[in-house]
């Protein structure tokens, strides 16, 4: 039972009050791409064990969609942000190397 | 119209709080540019209040603000006006891309009152009601529903909902407040 | 025997007895009893049977503990099995009987399997798995069915109330013995937020049987002080009969709250599940004592030490009047002193250390008692009860050198700290040589959100086994967590106690420790499930080397004491068994809840018509007095048909369908979605979300769409109308709004979030009616308003306007192929409008139809039902509907699917309509068959029946599936095989799937 900040409403919520959307930051792929692509968006999702991002959306509250970066081990949350951006702002990406200095960065939207 | 009524016509059930249908609420949903002074000015017409901040409701002379989401308010107005104030908050921001809509009829509004508010919302949803202090807007769940809710004073609380599952929001309600049921949490 | 005492009993009111019932019999205790105090203080020491061999069992232990002593608790609407007797309060007229035997408890034709007990090892059953079959059915399960299963499953349903509820706070303490308290009083007086939880009815734990000091008070007087005081504190709030049940991710907690368990029918929910968050939580749960494995150590009267200590000082209950108590560790010394104290014999005390000098020790001996070092017991004498001890060297194989008479064993193997709380959400433990026990380690804490740990132990939780080390543990303990909290330091000292000399435990995992397997077969280590320490070594013998695995096998540890005794003793046999220290074995995983709680608690409120949420129309209440016979679509309850009296469902349908087609019907079409979507790119916007175009729809204009998901499947329909320059408002399919409302939203927050367009969920603002038939403009011309001419509404236009006296959006938009207006008018005149259309309507023979009738007329005009015709492996080219499918548009969610090889296969099944060549309705979801079988030996099949109806305007049945290469083979007949036993097929021919009015004559005009 997991609390993240929604970062639209600023209120700790938790889990029942969200609805989970899966791994963030994929690229949509439409007509015109190849097999290959297409298939990794709509397919392939990463599922590491440690850091993560992830799509949540804050549905019995704001209806907000948001990012959240969490670990899946320890479900550590370095930060909650707008879901409205194509990668990790950087103060998360901080927090992660804070915690994980050996940590190589977010795998942004390739395969997998 | 003579002829409309709310979901449940002003329903009441008294227990250790008492739960009370408010009957036909005005309600209008606003969607735009927050920071807009065409919004704030619509606000301030409609129900002549300030403009909310993040999770708010303000009061006015003719109604209440509340802050729904970044990009949404809720006005509470009287019912019989809320189609007109829809019209004009609309022409108000004619130029801005926003909506106006009313969700008047979409809704239910529950009153609560008593010294334990707090503790049957606190049956209800996980929020931390505990907390909360009037001028406060909650969207969160109340069992298996969405509602929002707020205080106007230490022992009232209005909760709205959507108008379909108004009797379920009733019938919750009042499994909360069973005498016998207090938690002795105020 | 076991008795009342004459005097003592710190808990029990003497002046207020209560009746009860054990298996009938009456029974008298006092209130303060646990049901055990009580039936031990009427000499019922047997109260079940065990789970496997049936052998008799008696109480062992006085807490959540307990593996034996559970009953079927109440009668009728709350009746309830495996009740703990040792966690259930005694009131008047508490009515239980005991389980597990058949036919009685004293007589059990059961315990027969305890004769074969060498023919039942470890993994029995999964060895009687690979028997023949034959046998499992006719001998085994037949057996097993008898004797298997804990107590009788309830008949009828609860009456009980029970509810939730969340709770926040800065500090949460789960344990309110002596440690707990100390813990509370340091974050209580840090100002932090408080929430003390005790799972029995009294405060203080176990200290105040064991005795000692703190702060010059005795344990009791010390509990009543520091009550008052965290009383006093208003941001402390203390709760008993409260079980911390676990502990999961980022401060959650669940609290159970036993409220009126002990005052059943007063009115007062019966559990109160607490949904707590926390930010930190202090466990201070306190050890449990270990048994000591040796030969018939499960005979009733054998018990734990510390379990006999707490009936004679808490209830006033001699368990025996001979008690030999045998240990490894001084604190059972405490038990021969209060039974020496209550007057009782203590016959001797063995001890398997080598030596016993401490001071209980002492004790002991001064108060001449016999004390015997590097002693055991080589078997208990006796079958139901204990009837005497042969004793041997702890050394040795176990040759007995005295045969010593008495009622009552006290048997203590060393104490274990409760872990359960600390591991559940990821706590580690370290192995303590020194006290044999696994502990947590506070370097591995549970973290939270913030990485942090937030969960600490406290008092004998942490380990701490003396008085003066569990008050200074809990007190830092409760400092650490109020500062972690955001509390204040707290300067003031915490409670103290002195120091006191204790000889070391020794572990002692077998008793005699050269005992042979005859022996060994009679140790039990879970007694519950009937596990030996034979057994354990068995299943390592057999390979079982992981402590998960042999406790499924063996089932050591499992069902409702989940091994709270038996862990430990388990896990050291099988170590030793492997030859590998404990710590290389580690332990099993601890779960929550950490005794079970009842469904009624995990439900909550969610009972009866609060089960879940209901949705109702404008109009529902009309329904239902209509006598409508209602069916869910989604959490909707929509009227399937309104029977009259004295005609069937079906009847009624038909009529409805015909009334409809030749005269005037009405439908609450209420539950459509209905969602506002405005703004500058809406119109590219609904261009992406729908196959076809929407954003050259003309203003006043409607156009039916088809939604897709990402993998081209269909997802959605609905009408669509242009109201303004950037507004449109599109339909969607009643149990689908909520859905294609979060749709929508998802793709404007999460991909095209610079897009102007604003959407909001306007389904249940309006209440709508779908005026249908040959009769629908007469009666709308009746009612007067707007204009709803085919001139000024032709088919697939809107228009705002009055329909009589109500403000109303009207659609020419027909899905039966009537003549038809959907009619939207603010919900709080939904019913009132519904109301004045019957009344007005009365003259052109309207009747209201319901569901059924629409899906019939639907087919009858080969419309789609999304859900029929599609189940989300559905394309809309499969459905003959690629007119809906733009071609101008370079993208829209699901055209990039819909280019994959599979989607564009010409063998995809495809729509069709098909008619029985008898005229009979086809089953649904009836399979076509053709010549031949697949890899799997089952006939091959070519297509399937998606919606099937008795057509009562063409009078036939007809039906639409898919069908491979159906469209190409008009007139095939296909064999649909029935599946109602005949063996028979269907026959059925491929036609067009417009069954009626091709050309749209009647819905046009």
């Amino acid at each position: 039972m997991l609390i993240l900040e929604c970062p639209y409403c600023g209120v700790m919520a938790d889990e029942t009050d969200l609805h989970g959307g899966g791994e963030a930051h994929l690229k949509r792929y439409g007509p015109g791409s190849s097999d290959e692509d297409f298939q990794t968006y709509l397919f392939h999702r990463a599922n590491p064990k440690g850091v993560h991002f992830e799509r949540w959306r804050h549905v019995s509250g704001c209806g907000k969609w948001f990012h959240a970066a969490r670990n899946t081990m320890t479900l550590e949350v370095y930060g909650t942000y707008s879901a409205q951006t194509y990668e990790p702002p950087k103060a998360i990406i901080n927090a992660v190397k804070k915690k994980h200095p050996e940590w190589e960065g977010p795998n942004m939207g390739e395969a997998k | 119209m003579s002829n409309a009524v709310s979901a449940l016509q002003g329903a009441s059930f008294d227990g250790y709080c008492k739960v009370e249908e408010a009957g036909l609420v005005g309600m209008i949903t606003l969607r735009g540019d927050l920071s807009s002074e065409g919004v704030t000015k619509a606000v301030k017409t409609a129900t002549g209040a300030e403009m909310p901040g993040q999770g708010q409701i303000t009061e006015g002379a003719k109604g209440r603000a509340g802050w729904m989401s970044p990009d949404e308010l809720l006005l509470v107005v009287d019912h019989s006006k809320a189609a007109d104030l829809v019209a004009a908050a609309t022409k108000t921001l004619a130029k801005e891309h926003a909506l106006v809509v009313n969700v008047s009829d979409a809704r239910a509004v529950y009153r609560l009152t008593g010294d334990a508010v707090r503790e049957v919302l606190a049956k209800l949803s996980p929020a931390d009601t505990a907390v909360m202090v009037p001028g406060q807007l909650r969207r969160t769940r109340v069992a298996q529903i969405p509602a929002a809710f707020y205080l106007t004073d230490d022992q009232t609380a209005e909760l709205i909902c959507f108008r379909s599952v108004a009797q379920y929001a009733f019938d919750l309600l009042k499994d909360a407040v069973q005498p016998g049921s207090e938690v002795g949490i105020v | 025997m076991s008795t009342r005492l004459a005097k003592g009993g710190r808990l029990i009111d003497r002046t207020k007895p209560k009746n009860f019932t054990f298996n009938g019999k009456r029974m008298k205790g006092y209130e303060g009893d646990t049901l055990a105090a009580a039936l031990l203080g009427e000499d019922q020491m047997l109260v079940g049977r065990s789970f496997k061999y049936h052998r008799p069992r008696g109480i062992v232990a006085s807490g959540a503990e307990e593996p034996n002593a559970l009953v079927n608790m109440g009668q009728g609407g709350r009746f309830e099995p495996n009740q703990r007797v040792t966690t259930t309060e005694l009131f008047d007229g508490l009515a239980c009987t005991s389980q597990n035997h058949w036919p009685s408890l004293e007589f059990d034709v059961g315990v027969v399997n305890n004769y074969a007990a060498r023919f039942l090892p470890a993994g029995f059953y999964y060895k009687t798995f690979m028997a023949p079959a034959p046998a499992w059915k006719h001998v085994f399960e037949p057996i097993i069915r008898k004797s298997a299963g804990l107590g009788k499953v309830p008949t009828e349903a609860d009456v009980d109330r029970y509810e939730h509820f969340y709770h926040h706070t800065d500090v949460l303490v789960i344990g309110g013995g002596v440690a707990g308290l100390a813990a509370a009083l340091a974050a209580g007086r840090s100002g932090a937020k408080v929430l003390v939880m005790e799972q029995t009815h009294h405060w203080g734990g176990r200290a105040p049987v064991d005795g000692g000091e703190i702060d010059g008070q005795s344990p009791d007087d010390w509990t009543a002080a520091t009550l008052a005081e965290l009383e006093s504190m208003d941001n402390v709030t203390l709760r008993t009969r409260m079980m911390g049940s676990g502990v999961y991710d980022h401060g959650y907690a669940l609290g159970y709250e036993r409220v009126a368990d002990h005052t059943p029918g007063d009115d007062r929910p019966r559990h109160r599940l607490w949904r707590i968050r926390a930010q930190q939580i202090v466990t201070a749960t306190g050890s449990i004592e270990r048994p000591l494995s040796f030969a018939g150590n499960d005979i009733p009267g054998v018990m734990l030490a510390a379990a006999v200590r707490d009936y004679a000082v808490n209830w006033g209950v001699s368990v025996g009047d001979r008690t030999v108590v045998v240990t490894n560790n001084d604190d059972a010394y405490r038990t021969a002193l209060v039974l020496k104290e209550a007057g009782l014999e203590v016959p001797v005390i063995l001890d398997a250390r080598d030596q016993a000098t401490g001071p209980l020790a002492e004790a002991a001996r001064a108060a001449g008692i016999r004390v015997e070092v590097g002693k055991a017991i080589a078997k208990v004498n006796g079958g139901k009860r204990v009837t005497g001890v042969s004793i041997c060297s702890q050394a040795g194989e176990g040759s007995a050198v005295e045969d010593i008479a008495c009622d009552a064993v006290a048997m203590s193997g060393g104490w274990s700290p409760v872990v359960h709380l600390w591991s559940h959400c990821g706590g580690k433990l370290i192995w303590d040589d020194e006290q044999s026990h696994f502990r947590p380690d506070p370097d591995r804490a549970p973290t939270g959100h913030d990485g942090q740990s937030f969960v600490v132990t406290a008092g004998a939780a942490s380990g701490a086994m003396s008085l003066a080390d569990v008050l200074s543990d809990a007190y830092a303990a409760g400092q650490q967590a109020a500062k972690a909290a955001g509390g204040k330091a707290v300067r003031k000292a915490g409670p103290k106690a002195d120091p006191e000399a204790t000889q070391p435990m020794a572990p002692v995992w077998i008793m005699p420790q050269g005992a042979g397997h005859q022996k060994r077969m009679k140790m039990w280590l879970d007694y519950q499930n009937d596990v030996k320490v034979s057994d354990v070594q068995l299943a390592a013998r057999e390979g079982y080397e992981s402590v998960e695995h042999t406790k499924r096998y063996t089932t050591l540890g499992m069902a409702t004491d989940q091994g709270k005794l038996s862990n430990i003793n388990g896990l050291a046999i099988l170590s030793d068994a492997l030859g590998q220290p404990i710590p290389a074995t580690g332990t099993t995983t601890f779960r929550p809840p950490y005794t079970p709680i009842s469904f009624g608690a995990i439900a909550g409120e969610a009972r009866h018509e609060i089960f879940q949420p209901l949705r109702r129309t404008p109009m529902h209440g009309w329904h239902e007095d209509a006598g409508a016979y209602m069916e869910p679509v989604g959490h909707w309850r929509r009227p399937y048909c309104y029977a009259k009296p004295g005609e069937t469902n079906e009847q009624a349908v038909h009529r409805e369908v015909l009334n409809t087609r030749e005269k005037l019907g009405l439908l609450d079409a209420s539950t459509l979605g209905k969602l506002i979507v405005k703004g500058p790119d809406a119109g590219k916007f609904l261009d992406m979300m729908y196959t076809n175009m929407m954003s050259n729809l003309a203003v006043g204009k409607c156009r039916y769409g088809l939604m897709c998901s990402e993998n081209g499947f269909l997802s959605d329909d609905g009408v669509v109308a242009r109201i303004d320059e950037d507004t449109w408002l599109c339909h969607t399919t009643s149990g689908g709004a909520d859905r294609i409302y979060a749709w929508m939203e998802e793709w404007l927050q999460t991909e095209w979030w610079d897009w102007k367009v604003y959407v909001a969920n306007i389904t249940e603002q309006l209440a709508q009616v779908a005026v249908v038939g040959p009769n629908a403009r007469k009666l709308l011309e009746k009612l007067g308003g707007m204009d709803v001419s085919k001139e000024t509404l032709p088919f697939m236009q809107w228009k705002d306007g009055k329909i009589g006296a109500f403000d109303a959006r009207v659609y020419r938009i027909s899905f039966s192929g009537e003549l038809s207006y959907e009619i939207a008018v603010p919900a709080s005149q939904g019913r009132a409008f519904w109301d004045a259309l019957l009344e007005a309507g009365e003259e052109f023979g309207v009747m209201p139809y319901g569901t059924e009738c629409l899906h019939i007329m639907r087919a009858e005009k080969g419309f789609i039902m999304i859900g029929d015709e599609t189940d989300g492996t559905v394309i809309p080219q499969d459905l003959g509907l690629n007119w809906a499918i733009s071609k101008k548009k370079e993208d829209f969610l699901g055209k990039r699917a819909q280019l994959r090889s599979h989607m564009t296969d010409p063998d995809r099944w495809k729509l069709v309509g098909l008619e029985t060549l008898d005229g009979s309705v086809l089953p649904d979801g009836a399979y076509a068959v053709e010549g031949g079988e697949n890899q799997y030996g089952h006939r091959n099949m070519i297509g399937r029946v998606t919606s099937t109806y008795y057509s009562p305007t063409l009078k036939k049945g007809i039906a639409m599936g898919l069908v491979k290469h159906g469209p190409d083979r008009m007139g095939d007949v296909l064999s649909f095989p029935t599946v109602d036993g005949s063996n028979t097929e269907m026959k059925a021919r491929i036609v067009d799937p417009v069954f009626y009015d091709k050309d749209g004559e009647k819905q046009n005009v």
